[in-house]
C-alpha cells in the first residue's frame, strides 16, 4: 500500500497532468524570491570590507554553481532509478535535466571567471575548483551527444543514465577541492550554519536567490517532463487527451 | 544612480556576470517553452498519421 505513490509515480498520464498543475507553484515563488533577491543583493546589501562591490557576483554565482550540482545530482539520481526499476519517466526527468544543467555550469564558470580577475588577478587558473567544474560542463555536453546520436529514445535513456551515473562522482570532487587541495577558490561560506561568516545582510539575499533558482529550476523540469513524457509515448490514448487541453 | 551603475568600480565585472546569468535564466524559460511545444506538435502529427492510416 505504501507503494501506490510510487505507482503512481511511474504512470506518464499521472505525472503529465500533475506536472502541468504544480508548474506555477514553482515559477510564481521563484520570480519573486529572484526580484527581492536581486534587489537585497544588489542595493540593500552593504558592500564587503575587502572586495567593496565587486562581491556583489555572488548572488549571480553562487545560485548559478548550485544549480550546475544540484541540477547534475538530480539528473543522475533520476538516471538510477530509470536503469534500476527501468522507469520511463524517471528517464524522462535525467534528460529534461542536461541543457539546464549546462547552460548553468556555463553561468557559473563565465561569472566566476568575471569575480577572479578582479579579486585574484586572473580569468582562468587551472585550479582544482575551476577544473572540476569544467569537466562538469563536458559531463552535461557528453550527456547532451550520446543522447542526440542515438536516435531510438529507450536506448538513448540507458545509455546516457550509465554516463550520468557514472560522471557522479565528479560532484563531491567539486564540493570539496576546495578543502582538500589549496585552491584560489573561497571556502564555503554558506553550508556553515554554525559559524556563518556573512552578516545577515549579505546572506539573506543570497539564501533568497537560492531559493529563488531552485523553484525555478523545479519549473522548468516540469515544463521540459511533459514535453520528453511526450516524446516517450508512441500511441497512448491519453495523449489525445492531454493535447486538446 | 550613477555611483549604482558604477558598483565601487567593479561595473564591467559585476553587469556582465548579472546579464548572462539573467539572459540564461530567460532564455532556459524559452527553451523549455518550445521543447515542450515541439513535442506537442509532434506527437499530435503522430496521432493524425495514426487516424488516416489505422
Amino acid at each position: 500500500m505504501a507503494w501506490t505513490w510510487f505507482h503512481r509515480l511511474a504512470s506518464p498520464p499521472h505525472v503529465y497532468a500533475l506536472a502541468t498543475r504544480l508548474t506555477p507553484w514553482f515559477a510564481w515563488p521563484a520570480a519573486a524570491l529572484i526580484v527581492a533577491g536581486l534587489y537585497a543583493g544588489l542595493v540593500l546589501a552593504p558592500p564587503d570590507y575587502q572586495q567593496g562591490d565587486g562581491f556583489r557576483i555572488i548572488y549571480v554565482h553562487a545560485p548559478s554553481a548550485w544549480m550546475s550540482l544540484m541540477v547534475y545530482v538530480t539528473m543522475a539520481s533520476a538516471a538510477a532509478v530509470g536503469l534500476i526499476w527501468r522507469m520511463k519517466v524517471a528517464h524522462a526527468v535525467a534528460a529534461s535535466c542536461a541543457p539546464i544543467g549546462a547552460s548553468f555550469t556555463v553561468a557559473a564558470l563565465v561569472t566566476g571567471s568575471l569575480w577572479g580577475r578582479p579579486m585574484w588577478g586572473t580569468y582562468w587558473e587551472w585550479d582544482p575548483r575551476l577544473t572540476s567544474e569544467l569537466i562538469l560542463l563536458f559531463l552535461y555536453l557528453g550527456y547532451m551527444a550520446l543522447r542526440s546520436a542515438i536516435d531510438e529514445v529507450q536506448r538513448a535513456d540507458r545509455a546516457s543514465a550509465l554516463l550520468a551515473v557514472v560522471g557522479v562522482v565528479n560532484v563531491p570532487i567539486i564540493h570539496y577541492s576546495v578543502l582538500w587541495w589549496n585552491s584560489l577558490h573561497q571556502a564555503p561560506s554558506v553550508m556553515k550554519l554554525a559559524k556563518p561568516e556573512m552578516p545577515a545582510a549579505m546572506l539573506l539575499p543570497l539564501l533568497m536567490m537560492l531559493a529563488g533558482f531552485t523553484l525555478y529550476f523545479g519549473a522548468l523540469l516540469l515544463v521540459r517532463l511533459r514535453g520528453e513524457i511526450l516524446r516517450r509515448e508512441r500511441s497512448a490514448s491519453w495523449i489525445r487527451e492531454a493535447l486538446t487541453e | 544612480m550613477n555611483e549604482f551603475l558604477h558598483m565601487g568600480g567593479y561595473a564591467r565585472f559585476v553587469w556582465p556576470s548579472y546579464a548572462l546569468t539573467l539572459a540564461i535564466v530567460v532564455l532556459n524559460i524559452i527553451w523549455a517553452r518550445r521543447s515542450l511545444a515541439r513535442a506537442r506538435a509532434d506527437a499530435r502529427r503522430r496521432l493524425l498519421r495514426a487516424d488516416a492510416h489505422p
